[in-house]
């Protein structure tokens, strides 16, 4: 289980919608943080490490669980600049 | 000038620094699939931090034109134009399945009900994420739109030529 300081959820949220919401809500963050994003949007496992790499933030890890056989995906970015 | 000795890796470092990735975007098309592509690669893009400039040009003016808007050219010609040829973001046909509205009507509530963002609230998170909108003014003028039945928040007027210097500066130049 990795650890978080913020969640955010998006939760029904189609692409671009997750990686929008993870760019502002970043901002929030203070150095070194890590914000948990919750999505069941399957394309965010590729999408946050491609959103990291780009904007030079860490993609410290992902989870994956099913719920009520929905799959839930947790990816996990700490706040690097 | 000679050539001047760099070191690679820091100065490619340097040139991301001091040069974000720029996208620009034509957007020709107003048919309503294809807009909010663009819509989504523009705010995709601008939240990963690259600099985005739209131009709209074409039935992409639509996109950018207040709801409704008719054309504010005095001539017969273009008045019938812009008659059958409203502005706005909530006229946008798709560009398959229309079926006179009936089509492009089901699509909306699909999106409303999966919480998807219309075309309309599309533009304005684009405008929030600090994306350029640009209207081209000779299809502005052949059309009969006017500056006045822009959108607020359309920041330049342009040609060919402005396109031009920002592209050549892009590393995503799209077509749509």
């Amino acid at each position: 289980m990795l650890k978080s300081d913020v969640k955010l959820d998006t939760l029904g949220y189609f692409c671009p919608m997750p990686i929008i919401m993870t760019s502002k809500k970043i901002k929030e963050l203070k150095l070194g943080q890590v914000l948990e994003v919750v999505s069941d949007d399957e394309g965010i496992k590729k999408d946050m490490p491609a959103w990291c790499e780009t904007t030079g933030h860490e993609m410290v890890g992902l989870e994956e669980e099913t719920k009520n056989s929905a799959r839930i995906f947790k990816a996990f970015v700490k706040k690097t600049k | 000038m000679g050539p001047t000795k760099l070191e690679p890796a820091t100065t490619l470092a340097e040139l991301r620094e001091s040069k974000p990735d720029r996208v620009t975007i034509v957007v020709l098309s107003g048919d309503f699939d294809r807009v909010m592509a663009a819509f989504i690669i523009a705010t995709g893009a601008a939240a990963m931090g690259m600099q985005v400039t739209m131009f709209f040009t074409f039935w992409g003016l639509n996109v950018i034109r207040r709801e409704g808007a008719t054309s504010g050219a005095k001539d017969l010609l273009r008045r019938m134009f812009g008659f059958l040829n409203k502005g706005g973001t909530g006229r946008l046909p798709l560009s398959r399945f229309h079926f006179w509205g009936l089509g492009t009507g089901m699509m909306k509530k699909v999106m409303r009900q999966n919480q998807m963002p219309d075309i309309g609230e599309l533009r304005e998170m684009a405008m929030d994420l600090g994306v350029k909108f640009i209207a081209c003014t000779t299809t502005m003028g052949m059309m009969g739109v006017t500056k006045d039945t822009l959108i607020e928040g359309v920041d330049q007027l342009a040609g060919v030529s402005t396109y031009l210097a920002e592209a050549r500066q892009g590393s995503v130049n799209l077509f749509i």
